[in-house]
């Protein structure tokens, strides 16, 4: 059995949770691959002089939050879409949903 | 055979006998039993022998709480341990065995453990086979297993089908007794989607155990009709035989439906089906399951539940003795003595341990106020019971009652604390339940069953108001008022007899005092020490009992002593019904190639490469051995042409104004100026500077790119690429999709490759070395019309193509050009022969991109882009990656040519040891050289690039190899890429 197998299948015992997704409505979250902190989003200058320390805290240093965390979804059996869920750690409520594209612009991203 | 326990009337058909088998003795019932109904009125007392001593049991409930009663059921591969016979429908044929005995049922040679245990105590493992220490794994821990235990296990595969659904509704009501029934009945008639799930293939829940009246009529005839007419709403769905098991996130349930008796008789039905229900409002209505009261030996057959003893009269037309005797401490069990009575069986006496007047006056019942039993008598049943105040009554039914425990379980599976009450002497639903739950009935505590009804009709008005749907219906059901009293009573002085707590784990009141005397005073320790509650019931009938024994030992409340919560499942779920249809070849999805069929004509060799089925070699006849069929595909498409089918490789359609921008910033090298009509090798990292996968990227138009990555990463690119676009650069114009499936693609390699596809390629494309060098790319037609894409790229070294056409033309383009190459002595390889080419070629794959290796680690260090921002760039620049005596890819060829080197082997200097400390590295891929008839490898050995020239040993202990290699160049065959170009 390949690891992504194992994955898959065990992502499917799993009794998920419901993510509303802004063009699709609500999805059940079997459909999405979970990357992590939303603040990958804010990825560092390469050229700033201390873009080595950046890359490092933006690559390995994550917030383990107890409470609401802002966090990236990915709509993989759907439309394709990454979507910024708010979602509480500790009872799985999700206040907001929306497009990472948008959450990026919105965030000073842009090309 | 008669039944001989069976008495007239019940909820069951008996003008249907069903025949079953019970330790191989042939038994009958009736249509409607279940197992254990059935056992009873076959006079089966003794069930099953206890888990830790070996002690006779009986069966004790009438539900999913049964400790005692569980059995193996079915034959060979179906057999099913641990069943419990109370909720097992009774069908033709079934097949019941007792487990956890050695010998006959009536006589367990293991019963010795009986008179063992004052040594078996709680804690017994921890503190009696400390010592010494190598016995445990050797000797104890067998003989342990060996005398412990439960059903044994078929060991065959698990030959019954599984399936999973999902089901959407407004409103979720589980539970079919009064209350479920109440609510669903209002909930049903304001237009709400509802569910209504029970356990129980007969739905009603108590009402179909007692003698209530509803609206004047028999409950259970109440019930029947609710179900009717809610049956008759197009809005309302039944789900008799399904458990909810599970309170999930956002309004998910998990329910397992039960059709064991249905399977059995049609193998091709599901024997479970496993359910996910979406919901918006949840009303709790699971009842309460009564208790016991701790006393000396109180585990006897013909022991069990007061209220179980009403269900088998009732409902299964058994009397569960000839002469019963209650016990209890509250109001319930005098019901089940009126009953008894009502029926014409022989009550001996009723004992009350509260100071209590008579609840109900039966004529002619001896009643003992205030008074406990203290012990019991009776070999394989029940015989006699002693009195604290020194009688001894001849019965051989016990019918206890201690109380009634609220069904609360999914309350707590979101976290939810139950709360303890005071009225019912149990804990009822805390203040946080899950989002959407409401909780009505005795599973709210309420134990009155004309304010239960009620309850469930406000709940089943609110939920549906709730959503916005109009209750016109107001009108509940009713039925006279039955008070219930009762007095906290959980064990009793009973000497030196032990007094069980938690039947199915033998744990006894005696073992929670000494934990409790050992120090364990959380509850979740005692749990855990005394391992009560923890076997597969649960401890549905024992865990509050427990408490109330835990509470009494340390002086303590019961709010004090607290309670354990409870997380899913309810009941005990086959994992098969976890995976539903998903096994074996079904696990997961089976990925052909277009022209699968026509390799398989060929007598293709198959390998699964993620998901796909690939051709691995192609055997002629004669051929024995795979390396005949390899070696063969080798040296053909070296010296004439080959055909690989390499349509597993992820491709991506990438389309947009700024794709060299977006490409400049994924790929490690430069990508900002790819000419029209090219293709590039690419290169890409991860943020952390590690190789994340290789692949050629084709430039079709302006803004028309085609990308290649491996087929092991298809995915995972495709979803990094998505993530750069939308999460890093959203103002990029860049449109992607992944197109792996739309296109079937094939490398045509070697020498007489472009001969070959000239015969396929229309005459208006020139494909001369002229028109179309090396890195080539190009939108073409095949075979008269047909479009296709043409990239000349070689992974094998030689002049060679890839050539992509739709998918549907797959396998007609593999057997036009097989025929084409017909002159060429053209051969198909497979991914072994691929496999040899990029080895000898020293391109690095799968095992070379092992997600720890750096660009400069590969020997690509040059190809590095120093002047622009890429993902990988800053972090790859980190000291540590660029050392010189970090592990480098090199080739490596054994000193002797005749050594066989090992995949896997390690490499040490000469003069050392093979020992961790010596470690300098490792064999990553080996093959057989067909062309320089030798093994050689690639691998990772420290500053291995600096160290060409030098001997060192490859060393694989377990498969006991040890050969001299040396490091050399990885590019074995053509290393100046002069064939490439020609």
């Amino acid at each position: 059995m390949t690891r992504k197998a194992l994955e898959h299948s065990l992502t499917c015992i799993n009794f998920d949770m419901i993510i509303n997704h802004p063009l699709l409505g609500p999805r059940d979250s079997e459909e999405f691959v979970y990357l992590g902190s939303a603040d990958l989003i804010n990825r560092p200058n390469w050229e700033s002089e201390t873009a080595i320390e950046d890359f490092h805290e933006y690559q390995y240093i994550r917030e383990n939050v107890a409470g609401d965390n802002v966090e990236l979804w990915y709509h993989e059996q759907g439309d394709q879409s990454w979507l910024v869920v708010t979602r509480s750690t500790l009872t799985h409520e999700i206040k907001s949903v929306e497009l990472a594209s948008d959450y990026a612009k919105n965030n000073g991203r842009s090309r | 055979m008669i039944q001989i326990n069976r008495t007239n009337n019940g909820l069951i058909d008996q003008t249907k006998e069903l025949s079953f088998t019970f330790n191989g003795e042939l038994l009958k019932g009736y249509e409607g039993d279940t197992l254990s109904s059935a056992l009873l009125a076959n006079n089966k007392r003794l069930v099953g022998r206890s888990f830790k001593y070996h002690r006779p049991r009986g069966i004790f409930t009438a539900g999913s709480e049964e400790p005692n009663a569980i059995m193996e059921i079915g034959l060979g591969a179906y057999q099913d341990p641990n069943t419990r016979a109370t909720v097992t429908k009774l069908y033709d044929g079934l097949v019941a065995n007792s487990q956890n005995h050695r010998g006959p049922l009536w006589f367990d040679f293991m019963a010795i453990t009986d008179m063992l245990s004052p040594l078996l105590g709680a804690g017994f493992y921890y503190k009696t086979f400390m010592w010494p220490k190598a016995f445990w794994e050797k000797i104890y821990e067998p003989a342990i297993r060996n005398s412990a235990g439960l059903g044994k296990l078929s060991k065959q595969e698990d030959p019954d089908t599984y399936d999973k659904g999902f089901r959407h509704c407004d409103i979720l009501i589980i539970g079919a007794g009064a209350s479920g029934l109440s609510a669903a009945l209002v909930a049903g008639s304001s237009g709400a989607e509802v569910i209504l799930a029970d356990e129980d293939f007969l739905m009603g829940g108590r009402l179909n155990s007692e003698t209530d009246e509803i609206d004047g009529i028999a409950g259970h005839e109440w019930a029947k009709n609710s179900v009717e007419k809610l049956k008759s709403m197009g809005n309302v769905r039944l789900m008799p035989n399904t458990t909810v098991f599970g309170a999930y996130d956002h309004g998910i349930y998990g329910a397992i439906e039960e059709r064991s008796h249905e399977s059995r008789a049609n193998k091709e039905k599901p024997r479970q089906v496993n359910w996910r229900i979406y919901t918006k409002r949840t009303i709790l209505c699971t009842g309460a399951t009564e208790r016991a009261i701790a006393f000396g030996n109180n585990d006897r057959p013909g022991i069990m539940l007061a209220g179980a003893v009403r269900t088998y009269l009732n409902r299964y037309a058994v009397r569960t003795g000839e002469n019963i005797s209650i016990y209890t401490n509250n109001d319930d069990g005098w019901r089940t003595a009126r009953d008894l009575n009502d029926r014409g069986v022989n009550v001996v006496a009723i004992i009350d341990s509260r100071k209590t007047e008579p609840v109900i006056n039966i004529e002619g019942v001896r009643v003992i106020i205030n008074a406990d039993v203290v012990n019991t008598k009776g070999r394989r049943a029940l015989s006699s019971i002693k009195l604290s105040n020194g009688a001894t009554i001849k019965t051989d039914t016990l019918a206890v009652s201690g109380g009634w425990n609220p069904n609360l379980h999914l309350t707590c599976h979101h976290r939810g604390v139950p709360r303890y009450s005071d009225d019912i002497c149990s804990f009822v639903p805390g203040e946080s339940v899950p989002d959407g739950m409401s909780v009505a009935g005795s599973a709210n505590g309420t134990m009155v069953l004309s304010k239960a009804i009620e309850e469930g009709h406000n709940e089943g008005t609110e939920a549906a108001r709730g959503l916005g749907y109009r209750v016109d219906y107001t009108e509940y059901a009713v039925t006279p008022q039955v008070e219930y009293n009762i007095s906290a009573h959980w064990s009793v002085e009973s000497g030196s007899n032990r007094a069980w707590v938690d039947l199915q784990n033998d744990v006894t009141a005696k073992d929670i005092k000494l934990a409790n005397q050992e120090g364990f005073k959380s509850v979740e320790h005692v749990k855990r020490y005394t391992t009560l509650g923890m076997a597969t019931d649960q401890g549905k009938t024992a865990n509050v009992l427990a408490i109330g024994v835990m509470s009494e030992n340390l002086g303590r409340t019961i709010e004090d002593t607290g309670t354990t919560i409870f997380r899913p499942p309810y009941s005990p779920v086959a994992i098969g019904a976890f995976a539903g249809r998903r096994r074996a070849k079904e696990f997961y999805p089976t990925r052909y190639s277009p022209s699968h069929k026509w390799a398989d004509e060929k007598n293709a060799v198959f390998v699964e490469v993620g998901m796909w089925y690939r051709a691995q070699w192609f055997p002629e006849p004669g051929e024995t051995f795979w390396r005949d069929s390899v070696d063969r595909e080798v040296k053909q498409t070296r010296s004439s042409v080959g055909v690989c089918d390499v349509t597993t490789l992820g491709k991506i359609d990438i389309k947009g104004s700024d794709v060299s921008e977006f490409l400049n910033l994924i790929y490690a090298n430069a990508f900002a100026k790819v000419p029209i009509g090219k293709t590039r090798y690419g290169l890409m990292l991860r943020e952390d500077g590690m190789v994340m996968d290789d692949g050629t990227t084709a430039r079709l138009s302006e803004n028309h790119f085609v990308m290649t990555t491996t087929t092991a990463n298809a995915v995972n690119v495709y979803r990094h690429m998505q993530f750069c676009h939308q999460c890093l650069w959203p103002d990029l114009d860049v449109h992607m999709i992944s197109v792996t499936e739309q296109y079937a693609q094939y490398a045509v390699a070697g020498p007489n490759s472009r001969r070959l596809l000239q015969k396929i390629v229309d005459h208006e494309f020139d494909i001369s070395n002229e028109a179309f060098p090396f890195m080539g790319a190009s939108e073409i037609t095949v075979c008269g019309g047909t479009p296709a894409r043409l990239f000349r790229i070689s992974f094998s070294g030689e002049l060679a193509y890839e050539i992509a056409v739709q998918t549907r033309y797959g396998d007609s383009l593999m057997r036009a050009i097989m025929e084409a190459g017909n002159e060429f002595d053209v051969v198909a390889y497979g991914t072994e022969a691929l496999g040899v080419m990029r080895i000898e070629k020293g391109h690095a794959a799968g095992p070379e991109l092992n997600g720890q290796t750096s660009a400069y680690d590969l020997g690509m260090g040059g190809m590095i882009s120093g002047k622009k921002d890429f993902i990988g760039y800053t972090l790859g620049l980190r000291e540590d990656l660029q050392r010189d005596d970090r592990m480098q890819m090199v080739g490596f060829k054994p000193v002797n040519e005749q050594d066989l080197i090992q995949a896997g082997s390690h490499l040490v200097n000469l003069e050392n040891e093979p020992t961790t400390e010596n470690d300098q590295g490792w064999i990553s891929s080996c093959i057989y050289s067909p062309i320089l008839e030798h093994y050689i490898g690639l691998g990772f050995i420290k500053s291995g690039q600096n160290r060409k020239g030098d001997i060192v040993r490859a060393v694989n202990l377990l498969k006991g190899s040890d050969v001299k290699v040396e490091i050399v160049s990885p590019h074995f065959v053509d290393p100046e890429g002069e064939r490439l170009r020609v």
